[in-house]
């Protein structure tokens, strides 16, 4: 037999080690997507057909802002890590359907270039660009950004838009609150991801199931929601599932207070989050002047987070022992 | 015993496809390269000249320093050069390049050892060559002769193999389980300890089974097999301390210094064999494995084997090699030529072609803190990366970067492939360079 030898100085010589997992940062954010799938086809079901063109839009536009900074500034493409598509597709969800799409355009501009690509690209925005979008969307259209179609349930030949549960509730007016199962369902108005309930909790339970993300800050988040309102209604059980369906409190739970680019690293820290975002949201729905906190919860512990992981940073865990 | 609590770990692809085939002599090359740099210590100095005719088990290079172990050589035949080379560790080792005569004949020198003391027993077991074969490659004598001696009283064998690819120790486990329970109860009977466990992960039932037929058959009751999870890196020699006692041992501490004895599987069976034989250590089981081999197997090789000539006993390369590495997919190390030769520590071959040895591209971290959760020690890679980014000595410390131990799993489970294992080792590096100053 000839001998093939001295494949020498041709061989790749690189560090261990030299397999690495399958996973990779676009099967992260894929996971993400498909788990934010029953949620969109929810809203679709909710809202009608314009919200399958307000998701397109923002989807694109994100993934197409992205391209073209990436373009214009020389750096490496990255829209292949589906982290931009993620981001549109939440901006979608944290809008009312009937918003004029060239807002949703707008609002995925603000997330990608302004919030995300200056400060680096992935992994280096400090705050959740979807989060941070939903607020400066509602901040500068306040009027589009509170008209809310009515679920197809409620909508009549006289009315298209109406309050959403929390408007109401803000609005005194308890007695025209929407059962709890139709919270659930997501029979309500509201933006066109969020409503319902159910449909998020599957998504979520899906991401923690594949492991992309830690039970600890929804549990945290949604804890909190629910002890407060619990308390703050004269324990009653009734308003506390009510405050866990209403509004963005699932959506913000699952899919935007989990982002891992902006939320403590370590189990403690993800704790302290969780539980920061549940006071903050309850604060503003029972005191504020808004009637629902989800986002501004989300945008100011994103800000703590740095000083939360300070806080609480482990250096050394032998096993069971951890050293500060 | 099990005391039920265990160090973050991942899962690997197994890949033991070698698992199941007996082991197979590989024939006597027409030339061995034989390196003085076997052991974690001081190299060795040749005893040879050049045109010397040398014999099996004879010794070819030894050092005076503390921490070294003697060279043997693994065949017959006439030195035909000693040569530096540019090996597998990065740096430059001597070799010693011997044409063989394919009459193997044995060295005078081989005579099975007289002991009447513990001092007898350390310098056989210096004699031997022996080096921690798992990959360590440190001087067993000096581990079998801890200055506390009288405070240790276990011992513990490490059988784990947790590396993908490798099935060498399993093999050994089931081919040459008398040579390990040999090893044991002298390794047990000189250091007088008490207990003694033999960790293997638990996808290897045929050397539990095996070791347990031999340990109930010989009616040892103070030696016991031990199953451990079948995750990586299960067979790191501090976390095979915790998992079988529950002891964390820290960087830089001893198993000694918390009354252990540890040693791999194979270096506790060749050393059984050797005061059986009084043959050194001179022929290992090596796994060769990959995409780019024809016949994946485990072969017997004369140490100084050089990989081409393995490689040729396993059918040949069947694509070009891209990448060949030394021991286990993990914490193997690369090598640059198919002319190197295995060590006493290698427990394997790797060669893989054009798609496997791709090193993946990087992309930009995404604080998943995946790597943190697959440390078994629980520490910040991505925070190490950064720190050393910015040579920042001081966070690197407050971090402990020193407590890493290079095991790879989180650089094999990070989704932006990012190098953080290598990243750590550089970090080590600064932060010992700052040490010195």
């Amino acid at each position: 037999m000839e001998k093939t030898r001295n494949f020498h100085d041709k061989l790749i010589v690189s560090s261990a080690p030299h397999i690495v997992t399958d996973s990779d940062t676009t099967k992260v954010m894929g996971t993400v997507l498909l788990a934010l799938l029953p949620a969109f086809v929810a809203g679709v079901y909710v809202f009608g057909g314009r919200v399958v063109l307000l998701a397109i839009a923002c989807v694109i536009s994100a993934v197409g802002f992205e391209w073209l900074y990436n373009l214009i500034t020389h750096k490496e493409q990255t829209i292949g890590d589906l982290s931009a598509a993620v981001t549109g597709l939440l901006i979608a969800f944290n809008v009312p359907a009937s918003l004029p799409i060239w807002m949703g355009v707008l609002g995925s501009f603000v997330a990608i270039v302004v919030v995300k690509q200056l400060y680096g690209g992935i992994g280096k925005n400090f705050v959740n660009p979807a989060i941070t979008a939903r607020i400066f969307l509602f901040i500068s259209f306040s009027a589009q950004m509170t008209t809310w179609p009515l679920p197809r349930t409620a909508a009549s030949a006289d009315a298209v838009t109406g309050p959403t549960p929390l408007n109401l509730l803000a609005g005194g007016e308890t007695s025209k609150l929407p059962s709890n199962m139709e919270m659930f369902l997501g029979f309500i108005g509201g933006s066109v991801g969020e409503v319902s309930a159910l449909a998020l909790l599957i998504g979520g339970i899906f991401l923690i199931w594949r492991k992309v993300i830690s039970p600890i800050i929804p549990a945290a988040f949604l804890g909190t929601v629910f002890v407060i309102a619990f308390l703050n209604y004269g324990f009653s059980l009734h308003m506390a599932i009510f405050h866990l369906c209403a509004g963005g409190a699932m959506l913000g739970a699952f899919f935007m207070a989990t982002d891992y680019v902006t939320t403590p690293k370590l189990p403690m820290g993800k704790l302290i989050f969780g539980i920061g975002c549940g006071v903050i949201t309850m604060a503003i729905r029972i005191w504020g002047s808004y009637p629902e906190g989800v986002s501004f919860s989300i945008l100011l512990m994103n800000i703590c987070t740095p000083l939360i992981n300070r806080l609480t940073y482990k250096y050394y865990c032998g096993g069971g022992k951890d050293e500060k | 015993m099990s005391q039920g609590k265990h160090l973050p770990s991942i899962l690997v692809p197994h890949h033991k496809n070698t698992a199941g085939r007996e082991t197979e002599v590989m024939p006597i090359p027409d030339v061995v390269r034989i390196s003085m740099s076997q052991s974690i210590g001081a190299p060795c100095k040749p005893l040879v000249q050049k045109g010397d005719y040398v014999k099996v088990g004879q010794k070819i290079g030894d050092s005076d320093a503390f921490i070294s172990a003697p060279v043997h050589s693994s065949v017959s035949g006439t030195v035909k050069d000693i040569v530096p080379f540019r090996g597998s560790m990065g740096g430059t080792e001597t070799h010693i390049v011997i044409e063989t005569d394919k009459e193997q004949a044995v060295s005078e020198e081989v005579k099975i050892p007289e002991i009447n003391s513990f001092d007898d027993f350390i310098k056989a077991v210096r004699a031997s060559g022996m080096v921690g074969l798992g990959g360590a490659s440190f001087p067993t004598y000096v581990k079998l002769s801890p200055k506390n001696l009288d405070e240790c009283d276990t011992l513990i064998v490490n059988g784990a193999e947790c590396e993908p690819f490798i099935t060498a120790d399993n093999r050994m486990m089931v081919e040459q389980g008398q040579d390990v329970l040999d090893g044991v109860k002298i390794i047990m009977e000189h250091l007088d300890l008490k207990k003694g466990y033999i960790g293997i992960e638990e996808n290897k039932p045929d050397a539990i089974a095996n070791l347990n037929r031999l340990i109930e058959q010989e009616g040892l009751t103070n030696v016991e097999t031990f199953k451990l999870q079948s995750r990586y890196p299960k067979g790191a020699e501090r976390v095979l301390v915790y998992e079988v006692t529950g002891k964390v041992m820290d960087a830089g501490v001893l198993p000694a210094q918390l009354g252990i004895i540890l040693d791999n599987v194979t270096t506790v069976a060749e050393l059984g064999r050797y005061f059986r034989t009084g043959m050194p250590l001179v022929r290992k089981r090596v796994t060769v494995d990959g995409d780019a081999v024809n016949d994946p197997k485990n072969v017997f090789a004369p140490i100084g084997a050089q990989i081409a000539d393995i490689v040729d006993f396993c059918g040949g390369y069947k694509a070009e090699p891209k990448k060949i590495v030394m021991g286990g997919p993990m914490m193997g190390r690369a090598t640059n030529s198919d002319e190197s030769p295995i060590m006493k520590n290698t427990g394997s071959l790797l060669i893989f072609g054009q798609e496997a040895a791709q090193v993946k591209e990087e992309t930009a971290c995404i604080n998943c803190q995946r790597c943190h959760s697959a440390c078994p020690f629980g520490l910040m890679p991505q925070i190490f990366a950064e720190a050393y980014e910015r040579r920042d000595v001081d966070r690197l410390n407050k971090f402990r970067v020193m407590q890493c131990m290079g095991c790879g799993s989180c650089s094999f489970i990070c989704p932006a492939r990012r190098p953080l294992a290598m990243t750590n080792t550089l970090a080590k590096g600064l932060v010992k360079e700052a040490m010195k100053k």
